[in-house]
């Protein structure tokens, strides 16, 4: 089975010279269908630069960024943003809601990018934050939601249509305990349907939902749990 | 220890034999906590000689010696008077805490960074991932097996279970990271003394 992604020897240096950080040190990371990846390490230890390159919010210094088959240094910005509309779902760290847009204005707003009649894109969005617990919240502005309800109108954004990737950082983290596990439950399901996920959470009790966690280090993968799974599927691969 | 009273709570229910006491005691607990058998019937002797319960009836001969035959093990249990005052003491007393259970992994770190040869931050990884392994496995119970919609008491109380595993193994971890953290912190202080001490030797050279 071809990973949706694949981050091959990828580095990320920010700044130069003195002032130079070595935000990710040749990191090799894939993510299957079907699969759900946790990423855990201590903070700075490069968890949000490997997933904005895995969405392509961010060129690597070396190394390659490869999305179902593509390697993304091989598309142009337009083609770029058009992988980031249609085949990536990109949760962020502080949500990235736009102020002036509803809930479901927000949420429908890639689908419209992408082509979608405006009804369409409507339907759509009302049925992801409907999977979000927040329905009756669709026509609300970012500011008269708590931050809860923010990150779940973010993670709605995310879902909304056929993501055949979903990246996610901290998407509990606004979240109390019940709520953070429909989250997960959701994230969960859209990989079980055959999406593939990788998810940066500080809690362990949250990364247990994934089929593999994978620990950061001062940009380095130092170790990862359930590595077994994607060697039995090379191994079947090898078979075939 | 809670086995005891743990059985003697289940019996409260009515009369059992051995085996259904263990199956009772596994409907509840999953396999967290095995029972063997022989455990059983050695816990349920115990009771019996201290006037906890009494057996209802025998499938052999009375007055039989011999714990092991399985005859005996025909025979069922019930709690006494006695029995049933010990088990509402039992949950009228918390559980005492002043005794904390033995923790290898506090005891080993404990001496681990106190020897010189010994890579600790090694050794928190790997019981990091042991750990999360762990509560990933739980995690899979959760939300797939019975636990996940309880509809029996039992099944309720398995899934409270599985709760208390997935809260230990989390605050293991949470503790992992801390010690991590903290250990860093003293190996930069120790550098940062290293390079402030020859400093402070030049300047006290300079000054004589
Ligand atoms: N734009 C930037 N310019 C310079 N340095 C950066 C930039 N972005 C990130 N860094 C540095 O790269 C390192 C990794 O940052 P990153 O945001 O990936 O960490 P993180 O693991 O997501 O941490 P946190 O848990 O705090 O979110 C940090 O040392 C950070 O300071
Ligand atoms: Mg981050």
């Amino acid at each position: 089975m071809n990973a949706v992604l694949h981050l091959a020897a990828v580095s990320r240096i920010h700044g130069e010279g003195a002032t130079e950080v070595h935000a990710l040190r040749s990191v090799t990371f894939r993510a299957h269908p079907g699969e759900l990846v946790a990423v855990m390490g201590p903070s700075g230890s490069g968890k949000s630069t490997l997933l904005t390159l895995a969405g392509g919010l961010d060129a690597p210094t070396s190394g390659s960024v490869w999305i179902e088959g593509t390697d993304l240094a091989s598309l142009d910005n337009a083609g770029r943003a058009r992988i980031r509309r249609t085949s990536v779902g990109y949760v962020f760290q502080d949500f990235n809601l736009i102020p002036a847009l509803t809930a479901a204005e927000n949420v429908a707003l890639p689908r419209e990018l992408d082509g979608e009649k405006a009804r369409i894109a409507r339907r759509l969005a009302l049925t992801a934050l409907e999977e979000v617990g927040i329905a009756d919240l669709a026509d609300r502005f970012p500011d008269e939601m708590s931050g809860g309800q923010q990150q779940r109108v973010a993670i709605a954004r995310a879902i909304v249509g056929e993501r055949r990737l979903i990246l996610a950082d901290e998407p509990t983290g606004a979240l109390d305990t019940d709520t953070g596990e429909e989250i997960l439950r959701l994230l969960r399901t859209r990989c079980d349907a055959g999406a593939a996920g990788v998810m940066v959470t500080h809690e362990a009790r949250h990364a247990a939902w994934a089929d593999r966690v994978v620990f950061l280090r001062d940009g380095v993968v130092v170790d990862e749990t359930g590595s077994d799974e994607p060697e039995a599927l090379l191994a079947d691969e090898a078979s075939r | 220890m809670s086995i005891r009273q743990a059985m003697l709570a289940i019996l409260e229910q009515g009369p059992m034999y051995g085996y259904q006491l263990r199956a009772e005691f596994e409907q509840r607990t999953g396999e967290t906590w095995p029972l063997n058998i022989g455990q059983v019937y050695t816990t349920l002797t115990r009771l019996e000689r201290d006037g906890l319960v009494e057996v209802v009836g025998h499938g052999g001969a009375d007055e039989t010696d011999q714990a092991d035959t399985s005859s005996d093990r025909q025979v069922s249990y019930r709690a006494t008077e006695a029995g049933r005052s010990e088990v509402s003491e039992w949950f009228a007393t918390p559980v005492p805490r002043s005794q904390p259970p033995r923790d290898e992994l506090a005891i080993k770190l404990a001496i681990a960074v106190t020897l010189p040869g010994v890579d600790v931050g090694t050794i928190i990884q790997r019981q990091r991932s042991a750990t999360m392994a762990s509560l990933q496995d739980y995690t899979r119970l959760k939300r797939t097996g019975r636990a996940a919609t309880p509809t029996e008491p039992a099944d309720l109380a398995w899934s409270l279970v599985l709760d208390a595993l997935v809260f230990d193994a989390e605050a293991e971890v949470r503790w992992l990271d801390h010690c991590e953290a903290r250990l860093r912190r003293a190996a930069a202080d120790a550098t940062e003394v290293r390079r402030q001490a020859p400093a402070a030797t030049t300047a006290e050279e300079a000054a004589r």
